[in-house]
């Protein structure tokens, strides 16, 4: 029998009880996946010991998918049926994509409703939340293989930048390929995470993010575990593509190409431009030979060709430190992440920028996934004692239409997250029984510029003179910076709300559809894996409960309430090995209404606690 | 849940326009460390609903204390004055003068010659006036002044509209 258990501080007693996570970074150009295991994150490796995998997936006409390098190998011979740079197109409309270039190696269809344009490939149409999960897929099975089981939960990271659509359609990603999200991390965020952890760094830093396709700058404040993210800028279409397209532009003039060229020249001039890009971090010119043209590209020709690119990322610095009330001299480091961060110039002119040498002693490829693991492997329960903490942010205001349409902003950019908001709206004609709410992202005044993420009506509003009526609009962001909208007529409590799937992202109903086709025969498969995940639930209630009863029952519940809570702890005993999804389900949802107002006591007592501790502090402090 | 405490309580500051902001940050700190939604990742969906909930209660008490207009409006808003920017008429003949000054400068700003250099000026202006007004602020919330405090609310507010103005002036020079 074993008496006593020692172990070290943060680490669970024994190796096998500790919960699979992984953090995922799922990138334009490349992505990857990293977990912690034996106390520090590392990345994975596939089986021929690659730990970046090209975000490139090929479809074939029996609708089979390839991924990564064999499917990069083919960009140019078949360039209609494998797609690059799918996260460019996340959550973007046909208006969005064709800002991106003129020209685009692909043929998209155009939806009908103004959704996420498809990729046609000779597997039919594919949507770029489709390509993602199939990219994400590989992925977890590496993560699965390496640590030996089921993955409980990932990290998923995104551009800090990224808008709710955006977002939204990276969750979705996620959820057709079936993995638990534990939480969307912001890039920028983890790599501070990283950073923080390895280098034991402390005070104002800048994370400045030049990715593949997307660029970012956050500005953190770290002290003693916690992460506050001050501000974040960027855009969230510029990267080290539009570097590739600006080069393979200056190609395709100096050879003589004409303007109208086919998909897989196209392709073949962007893959020499990034040869040549990469070339020319290491030396000061490169020769080219692109379809039958021979030319020399100097690193200073180069810089001149790029040079509006890296201007526009400082740009967003010096917005982000006006937003963080900072000047460049306020901060301590500079890191760099992001592979668009290797090229010289761009070095060079952060540098000149924030006054001091930027860092860069994490791979910017890896450094992200590094921080994305160390959160999952906290999130998923395995660092119970580990006080790190990240406070995030929202990148762009959240608002409504109002009249004359304009936007107004109920959550500006840079609010730290959660959090909830409301406004009160009247109505503006006599008798009006309905409203139409119509929310917004974006900075501008116009709705014409803003981002429309969704419309909904609230109806049923009793008919008063006009300006009598008092409907609040509730705004709820969460943790994961996802938006939740709720409208209420305050004196009829009529009430409607949204969860809101921006006007760009997939409806449920595409999600349930693509759900069934992507496991098609394996549908049996999803089904147990569901069925175990309820029967993990149930139990994983049973316990919290129990421990909850145990430490505070007694004192906070009456002796019927008591006892009532045993039932319930009971009946979820004998529902846990059911073989029912439903049955236990319905029992989950029994046992969580009956335990919500004990829930909400515990909560309040957590809470007098926390303040008590402060006047406490005051006394002694002598306030 | 008790969501009815007031700001300064809930971070145990005192109640005053005078704040220690180091002290603010580290009861921030302190009680997000405790609420945080990752924090309650294994409990309950309830528990995790009532974690967001306070914690955006504590988010959104901490902006308004950093902010010397937030927490201005907040302390007058304890004393039951609530101040609405349409309602309130700033009576002092000199200051709307000094204002309409300000706001000229800033409408030829565009066609002097170093505009940044120009606009950082204006700024450190308009900053060192914010400060004095918060000043007298604090002085007359002190002495228990508050319709006076009131006035120096709204030419704060008139203030802080016109630095906000400047920035977005900044930002605008700043995409290319």
């Amino acid at each position: 029998m074993v008496l006593l258990q020692i172990s070290e501080p943060g680490q669970s007693p024994s190796p096998h009880q500790r919960r699979r996570a992984a953090g995922i970074d799922l990138g334009t150009t490349n992505s990857l996946v990293a977990s912690v295991r034996s106390g520090t994150p590392e990345v994975l490796l596939d089986a021929d010991n690659q730990y970046l995998l090209p975000s490139v997936v090929r479809y074939n006409a029996l609708k089979e998918s390839t991924v990564g390098y064999a499917a990069y190998l083919q960009l140019s011979t078949d360039p209609l049926n494998t797609l690059s740079s799918v996260k460019r197109f996340m959550g973007r409309g046909i208006q969005d994509i064709k800002k991106l270039g003129s020209q685009m190696p692909y043929e998209l269809t155009t939806q009908v409703d103004g959704g996420m344009p498809n990729f046609k490939t000779v597997a039919g149409d594919v949507s770029p939340v489709e390509a993602s999960a199939e990219i994400l897929k590989v992925l977890v099975s590496r993560s699965e293989e390496a640590l030996g089981g089921t993955l409980d939960g990932v990290v998923l990271t995104v551009p800090a930048y990224f808008d709710e659509a955006q977002r939204q359609a990276t969750k979705d990603a996620a959820t057709l390929t079936g993995v638990k999200v534990l939480r969307l991390l912001n890039e920028p965020t983890a790599a501070a995470v990283a950073y923080g952890l390895d280098q034991g760094a402390e005070g104002i830093i800048a994370i400045y993010d030049f990715g593949g396709g997307t660029f970012d700058v956050s500005i953190l404040r770290l002290s003693s575990g916690v992460f506050q993210v001050l501000a974040t800028g960027g855009d969230s279409s510029l990267g080290g593509d539009d570097i590739d397209r600006v080069v393979a532009q200056w190609f395709s003039e100096k050879a003589g190409f004409s303007d109208d060229l086919s998909p897989s020249l196209q392709r073949e001039l962007l893959m020499s431009a990034r040869i040549a890009k990469e070339e020319l971090s290491e030396s000061i010119f490169t020769e080219v030979n692109v379809a039958g043209w021979t030319g020399v590209l100097s690193r200073e020709k180069f810089n001149l060709l790029i040079n509006p690119l890296v201007d526009k990322t400082l740009g967003c610095c010096k917005r982000v430190l006006r937003d963080a009330k900072l000047k460049a001299s306020d901060i301590t480091n500079v890191v760099m992440v992001g592979g668009s961060t290797r090229t010289h110039l761009v070095r060079q002119k952060v540098a000149d920028a924030f006054h001091r040498e930027p860092l860069v002693n994490i791979d910017p490829d890896k450094v992200v996934a590094l921080g994305a693991a160390i959160q999952a492997d906290l999130l998923v329960g395995n660092k119970p004692d580990e006080d790190m903490l990240l406070l995030d942010v929202i990148p762009l205001s959240l608002g409504l239409e109002t009249m004359g349409g304009l936007m107004e902003k109920i959550i500006h950019r840079n609010t730290t997250i959660p959090i909830i908001k409301s406004q009160e709206f009247t109505t503006f004609k006599d008798g009006q029984t309905a409203m139409s709410v119509h929310v917004l992202q974006g900075e501008r005044e116009l709705i014409s510029d803003c981002r429309s993420l969704a419309r909904f009506e609230l109806r049923g509003i009793p008919p008063l003179v006009a300006g009598a009526a008092k409907i609040q609009v509730s705004f709820q962001v969460d943790a994961d910076g996802l938006l939740n909208v709720s409208a209420k007529e305050l004196a009829s409590g009529v009430e409607s709300r949204i969860e809101v799937k921006p006007s760009y992202g997939l409806n449920d109903k595409d999600i349930a559809r693509m759900l069934q086709e992507s496991y098609g025969s394996a549908k049996e498969d999803m089904l147990a894996r569901a069925l175990r995940e309820q029967q993990v639930d149930a139990r994983r209630m049973r316990e919290d409960l129990l421990a909850a009863l145990k430490k505070d029952g007694r004192e906070l519940l009456s002796d019927t309430e008591y006892s009532c809570l045993e039932l319930t702890v009971r009946d979820l005993d004998k529902i846990c090995d059911s073989q029912s999804y439903r049955e236990i389900s319905h029992q989950i949802e029994a046992a969580s209404k009956a335990s919500e107002e004990f829930a909400a006591r515990r909560m309040n007592v957590s809470i007098k606690k926390a303040l008590a501790g402060h006047s406490l502090d005051d006394m002694e402090r002598g306030i | 849940m008790n969501f009815s405490c007031d700001y300064f309580e809930l971070f145990g500051c005192p109640i005053n326009y005078k704040i220690d902001l180091v002290l603010l940050d580290k009861r921030y700190h302190e009680l997000q460390s405790k609420f945080h939604p990752d924090r309650y990742m294994r409990e309950s969906l309830h528990e995790q609903r009532l974690a967001v909930q306070y914690v955006s209660f504590v988010n959104q008490a901490y902006a308004e204390l950093k902010s010397p207009l937030f927490r201005a409006k907040y302390l007058l808003s304890l004393q039951s004055i609530n101040f609405s920017d349409e309602t309130h008429i700033v009576h002092d003949p000199l200051f709307l003068m000094e204002q309409i000054e300000l706001r000229e400068k800033l409408a030829d700003i565009r066609e002097t010659d170093q505009v940044s250099v120009a606009l950082e000026k204006l700024k450190e202006d308009a900053s060192l006036r914010y400060t004095e007004i918060q000043e007298m602020f604090e002085g007359q919330y002190n002495k228990n002044d508050f319709q006076v405090a009131f006035d120096s609310l709204a030419k704060m507010q008139f203030v802080s509209k016109f630095l906000d103005e400047i920035e977005r002036l900044e930002e605008e020079l700043d995409d290319f």
